[in-house]
């Protein structure tokens, strides 16, 4: 079997990611209008290549006249906020029920397992919505939900790593030469799976921010007067007939925020484990 | 076999009953019910007696078999909105969420099946290039923005198909593919990945070297193998499709249980939406279940082991 050419670093994620990672540090340093300025004298401008748009607002603005671009910068903070907590807390998580399950193995592992398997057989949605009706809006409730949702992941993959960790020389030498469990735990197994928990780190992120816009959209993640990139969808869902940029241009910033740290995950898999880079 | 269909039914009673633990809790967390029902000058005497009437005044255990028992019966308490029982609300409106899912799982087979196969038989070529560029489009895609610039293009620019309501078969044409848009992705990797490995067969050379036509081969004796994984991944597709059609049905104002559960959410409607997430989480559980009976119809080799 042919095998494929060494996958090249995936540039343009990384500029793309970079991009919506500066505009979240210091978009409201280079945003050209504050992302809630109202000026409704400007109100449906088209973008700046359309006739009637101009530069000063070069994606064009909403019914109320706030700018587009600056509404999209502002959004990716929310995203890259809610995407980092999410992701460090649901793979924290995650990681520690993984891999006691896996090392500990016998009840450990048969509670761990079992409540796994209780939430993945509850789809995400509708369990969001659970939570969505119980907790107060907002970002807190946004990361909690995505939380119980991701947990799973990390929780499923670290745990069968660990399981074949755990038969291998390396940990058998640490166990005879009487190292205590934490510290196996610690100093043995964690820095084994980092490298699994870097690929689901970089291929939850896109995921959060499609989650995140979802539950925006619906009008139950974020809410207004904080910007995000569902909630602007959710705003130019009404004005689909007069303003189409008003629904594709939050709609390309998901995308290309999703697309970018699916492409760099999966460079990094390959990266990582050499047999997988044929296919 | 038997010992396996025990364990698997066994494993579907305890996540179902876990969906049901987690919705208890959750009502628990969201306050007081009582609060909600009586006016606000109600006494303090009021309140212990709606207490006593609704059992909020027993012990958390004993409370919860109460609501299990509740559950299993189907009785999830009345809509606060519509005044009627909650669970039949829902179950009302399942065919029409049904008929979206499996007309998103029509799409994304009629799209995933012929692009898995080609880009297997054609690897390296444009096809496969198109399939992997559509790979990674569909996963970064949310179906409720794709649903959106259906509705831009095809429904308001082109006015070629409606985007709201349900009232015929056009109606469902940009619904479903909106829904059916992202398993595409991960049906398609799948099926190539398990043509691939059936085309370098034993038994596909020597239908080739018997002279087969090559059309008969690919479609008829390789399919058949190769689409096993696909199968098995149908069920999980489709019970996560039904999930999916929450967004979906608010984007198409499509009246299924989705977004009855969505409104519910919003008018802090409880009971539908309790009884919303365990439906859901039921027929999650029974699709798996149907899935994993069905390998042995799929593939008589597994039906042995």
């Amino acid at each position: 079997m042919p095998e494929r050419r060494e996958a090249r670093v995936p540039v343009v994620s990384c500029v793309v990611l970079g991009l919506v990672l500066l505009c979240a540090v210091a978009g409201p340093w280079f945003a050209p209008h504050e992302a809630s300025e109202i000026a409704l004298a400007e109100s449906m401008t088209p973008p700046f290549w359309r006739s009637g748009g101009s530069l000063d607002y070069p994606l064009g603005t909403d019914m109320l006249g706030r700018d587009i671009l600056s509404r999209i910068i502002a959004g990716a903070r929310v995203s890259v906020t809610v995407a980092v907590y999410a992701i460090a807390l649901s793979g924290g998580i995650g990681a520690a029920l993984g891999i006691s399950a896996g090392y500990f193995g016998g009840i450990v592992d048969a509670v761990i397992s079992r409540l796994i398997d209780i939430q993945m057989s509850i789809p995400a949605i509708p369990l969001a919505m659970l939570f969505a009706a119980v907790l107060p809006p907002g970002e807190g409730m946004v990361i909690t939900i995505i939380v119980l949702t991701y947990w799973t992941w990390y929780a499923r993959i670290v745990r069968g790593e660990v399981l074949s960790l755990r038969e291998r020389d390396f940990i058998t030498v640490a166990k005879v030469a009487g190292v205590s469990s934490p510290m196996i735990l610690i100093r043995h197994l964690t820095p084994n799976v980092l490298n699994s928990l870097l690929v689901l780190a970089t291929l939850q992120f896109g995921s959060v921010i499609v989650f995140e816009a979802g539950l925006s959209f619906l009008g139950l993640g974020i809410q207004p007067p904080q910007v995000s990139w569902g909630g602007m969808l959710a705003d130019g869902r009404n004005f689909i007939e007069v303003a189409w940029w008003l629904i594709t241009m939050p709609g390309l910033a998901i995308m290309a925020s999703c697309l970018a740290s699916n492409l760099l995950g999966d460079w990094l898999r390959d990266t990582f484990d050499p047999k997988r880079r044929i296919t | 076999m038997r010992a396996y269909l025990i364990r698997r039914l066994w494993q579907g009673a305890v996540a179902v009953l876990g969906a049901l633990l987690i919705v208890f809790v959750a009502q628990r967390l969201a306050g007081d019910p009582v609060a909600l029902l009586l006016p606000m000058d109600a006494s303090e005497e009021d309140f212990a007696a709606m207490r006593e009437a609704l059992g909020l005044d027993r012990p958390l255990p004993v409370q919860f078999l109460v609501f299990l028992r509740d559950a299993f019966t189907g009785d999830f308490g009345e809509s606060y909105q519509w005044q009627a029982p909650a669970m039949p609300l829902l179950l009302e409106r399942l065919p029409a969420t049904l008929e979206l899912a499996l007309a998103g799982l029509a799409f994304a087979l009629l799209l995933a099946v012929p692009l898995g196969v080609m880009s297997a038989v054609y690897r390296g070529r444009w096809v496969d290039r198109l399939a992997k560029v559509l790979a990674l489009m569909g996963q970064a895609m949310p179906g409720f923005w794709v649903g959106l610039l259906l509705i831009l293009f095809l429904a308001v620019r082109l006015q070629w198909l409606p985007a709201f309501g349900r009232d015929g078969p056009l109606h469902l044409v940009l619904p479903a593919v909106a829904l059916g848009w992202y398993p595409v992705a991960a049906m398609t990797r799948t099926l190539r990945s398990s043509m691939l490995d059936i085309l370098d067969s034993d038994y596909i050379r020597t239908g080739r070297v018997m002279g087969l036509p090559e059309r008969t081969v690919i479609w008829r004796y390789a399919l058949r193998n190769a689409a096993v994984p696909l199968a098995t991944m149908i069920g999980v597709y489709f019970a996560n499709m039904l999930g999916g059609a929450f967004v979906i049905e608010v984007v198409f104002a499509w009246p299924g249980v989705g977004r009855a559960v969505v409104d519910a959410v919003f008018a802090r409607d409880f009971p539908v939406v309790q009884a919303g997430v365990v439906l859901s989480a039921v027929i999650f559980v029974v699709v798996n279940l149907l899935v994993d009976l069905s390998y042995g119809f799929i593939d008589p080799r597994i039906r042995h082991a």
